[in-house]
């Protein structure tokens, strides 16, 4: 109710004014922010960071994007490393006279206090240990030793993978899934965009089968395709060809309509049009489409590769995690993301070299 | 500038009739009329159905242009200017009556017929060069061959230094000069232009009309030329046909009196304002009256407290 007043009030403010005395403060405000003489380009720094649809300087953008990265781990560092901001748990140092504990172990702060004030209370000597996190929080330094560890360390049999074999093997999966989808999925998704009988006799199907989640198809695709890459490759397909198909219909359907029509006056024929204007117009946000599509194929890595027999980096993460190597399991998990996203930037600087147009246009914006 | 009509300075001689013609000027006309006809419109109407509802957009619509005609298209807004050429082109379907192009009937879009649409539609993705090569190689010519074309072409229009630019590093004027060559490197037998120069500055805008102006004259091409505004439609044209709106009539084919060449200095001739006078009043008439422009602002109240009244 009170919401619905003040809307009223302000609703009826732009109404009232009509004479004079009402409309000075109005214009005064105007005049304030735009056209006052000194300080203006205080004003604008003062605003600089939440101005609306703005783009920023080039230095806010090299900050803040280093910040993006720079905060997450600081927070990290903080839980880890500064004592009583987590820290619920006691790393025991000396068991004492506490026969079941040993050292390494870790227990909870209320727990461990009970067995001190009963050791206490016996007159024997306490336990002790330090404030640590729960072993599957480590710290930032132990992860970043993990990078390289995780690396040297040999496998526990002869027979099992080492981590660059699984990453390899992960890399080679998405690759093939990624490429299958592509192969079927970039033709369907630009003739459904170019043609609207097209379009209406296959969209509607995928708009169904795109809300199918991908790992439903896992026990079918081991039933069909045995338990080693093949149902992997097929759930990142699945997961990714639907999705693939509309959005690049979508892209395609945004192409200028007059860039088609100024062909069909310069005398083209209508298959042509394809091949001559349709595909390379959209080609710049074809390109775009595909590096966030492949982005989405790496989120279903992990649960493709626990179909049938656990493969990659998949397998990886769960025997580290077994042994309770966490740190290894946060590396590992890291570094699938450092490939993403590397391998998106080096498409994007790619795609700065294929679509020189492109960059004509960012240069004058 | 549209509204000289309304505040027509008083004292000044009366203006000759825009029928009265300088014997250059008819005699042009009448060498102008024994030419071929190239164009040829006969009764053509357009029907726009929407659901239930069907609209008349173009209603027994008539006329002819002769080669190396220059046409221009003016009407007020709502009067059907672009949907009678984009059936030109072909882009769009009539419902009835005939396009004639040298005798042979207009269904689809080809390559005899030119256009250069109001946004440019250059293919951002090819350079300059290849934009102007572009209708030659669709229609079989070898690339050296096309490739040679289109360089002569854009000397023509001075821009040979941005052969290998694209299009998103030139200006809008230079942009649409590009597009005209583009259609005319096809070598077609009329250019449709779509008011071409509509979003350009005022400046950009007068310096473009020179330049179709010069490149009309030195090639031999029937150009028809949609615009809304009457002094670049009696600077540029040879005839004017005059719409009205709902639907889209013939109102008038004016024979522009003022001689040839054209110059910037003929804005001001007698001949120039007796067309635009006459242009003004067809234009006023065909106006349906509009409830959102009509007249007067007594409803707004005045928002300021500034003292000194400017008026």
């Amino acid at each position: 109710m009170a919401l619905t007043d003040s809307d009223n009030a302000m609703r009826s403010e732009p109404v009232g004014v009509v004479g004079p005395g009402d409309a000075a403060p109005l214009l005064e405000k105007r005049d304030g922010a735009t056209l006052r003489p000194t300080g203006a380009g205080k004003a604008r720094n003062r605003k600089g960071w939440f101005q609306v649809l703005r783009p920023l300087t080039p230095r806010a953008r090299l900050l803040l994007g280093m910040l993006s990265f720079v905060l997450p781990i600081a927070a990290w560092c903080v839980v880890s490393y500064v004592p009583y901001v987590w820290h619920p748990q006691i790393a025991i140092t000396d068991p004492g006279a506490t026969d079941y504990l040993q050292v390494g172990m870790r227990m909870n702060k209320a727990a461990f206090d009970d067995v001190v004030a009963e050791a206490k209370a016996d007159h024997k000597a306490p336990p002790q240990g330090y404030a640590s996190n729960p072993i599957y929080l480590p710290a930032p330094h132990e992860v970043a030793a993990a990078f390289y560890t995780s690396f040297v360390t040999p496998p526990a049999t002869k027979d099992q993978p080492w981590l660059h074999q699984s990453l390899w093997h992960s890399i080679q999966v998405i690759f093939w899934g990624f490429v299958i989808s592509s192969i079927f999925g970039v033709p369907i998704g630009i003739l459904c965009g170019t043609y609207a009988a097209f379009a209406r006799l296959t969209e509607p199907f995928v708009e169904f089968f795109r809300y199918l989640p991908a790992p439903a198809f896992g026990a079918l695709a081991v039933a069909i395709l045995g338990i080693y890459d093949g149902p992997k490759i097929t759930i990142i397909v699945i997961g990714t060809f639907f999705q693939q198909v509309l959005i690049i219909a979508n892209t395609t359907r945004k192409l200028d309509v007059g860039l088609v029509e100024a062909a069909l006056t310069l005398g083209t024929k209508r298959f042509q049009l394809l091949w001559r204007v349709v595909i390379p117009g959209i080609l710049p946000d074809l390109y775009r489409d595909q590096r966030i599509l492949l982005g989405w194929a790496w989120t279903y890595l992990i649960v493709a590769e626990l179909i049938g027999t656990t493969t990659g980096i998949t397998w990886f993460i769960t025997q580290q995690a077994r042994y309770q190597h966490f740190a290894n399991v946060y590396a590992a998990i890291m570094m699938i993301g450092i490939i993403g996203l590397g391998t998106d930037m080096l498409l994007a600087l790619l795609g700065r070299r294929l679509f020189p147009w492109e960059r004509s246009l960012d240069k004058s914006a | 500038m549209s509204d000289t009509a309304m505040n027509k300075p008083v004292g000044l001689p009366a203006l000759p009739s825009y029928l009265d013609q300088s014997d250059a000027v008819r005699a042009r006309f009448e060498r102008l009329k024994q030419r071929e006809v190239i164009l040829k419109v006969d009764g053509l109407n357009k029907v726009f159905s929407s659901g239930q509802r069907e609209t008349l957009a173009l209603s027994d619509i008539s006329f002819e242009t002769h080669r190396r005609e220059f046409l221009c298209v003016v009407g007020p807004s709502g009067c059907g200017k672009s949907t009678l050429v984009r059936i030109l082109a072909g882009l769009e379907e009539h419902t009835s009556g005939d396009v004639l192009l040298l005798g042979e009937p207009v269904s689809e879009p080809g390559r005899d017929r030119g256009m250069v649409f109001q946004g440019y539609t250059l293919f951002p993705w090819l350079t300059v060069k290849k934009n102007v090569m572009f209708g030659l190689e669709v229609n079989g010519s070898g690339a050296y061959e096309a490739e040679k074309q289109a360089l002569q072409w854009l000397q023509l229009i001075g821009l040979e230094k941005f052969a290998d630019a694209y299009p998103n590093q030139l200006s809008g004027g230079m942009k649409q000069r590009v597009a005209i060559v583009r259609a005319l490197a096809n070598q077609p037998r009329i250019l449709l232009m779509d008011e071409p120069f509509g979003a350009l500055d005022a400046q950009t805008r007068s310096r473009m009309q020179a330049h179709l102006l010069e490149i009309w004259r030195k090639i031999d091409i029937t150009i028809v030329f949609i615009t809304h505004d009457l002094d670049e439609a009696i600077f540029l044209a040879d005839r004017i046909l005059v719409l009205s709106a709902h639907p889209g009539q013939v109102q008038e084919l004016i024979e522009v009196p003022v001689p040839h060449p054209r110059s910037s200095a003929q804005f001001i001739s007698p001949e120039f304002l007796a067309t635009k006078a006459r242009l003004e009043e067809l234009i006023h008439k065909g106006e349906a009256p509009d409830e959102e422009d009509s007249g007067t602002y007594s409803m707004v109240a005045r928002m300021t407290d500034i003292a000194d009244d400017i008026d």
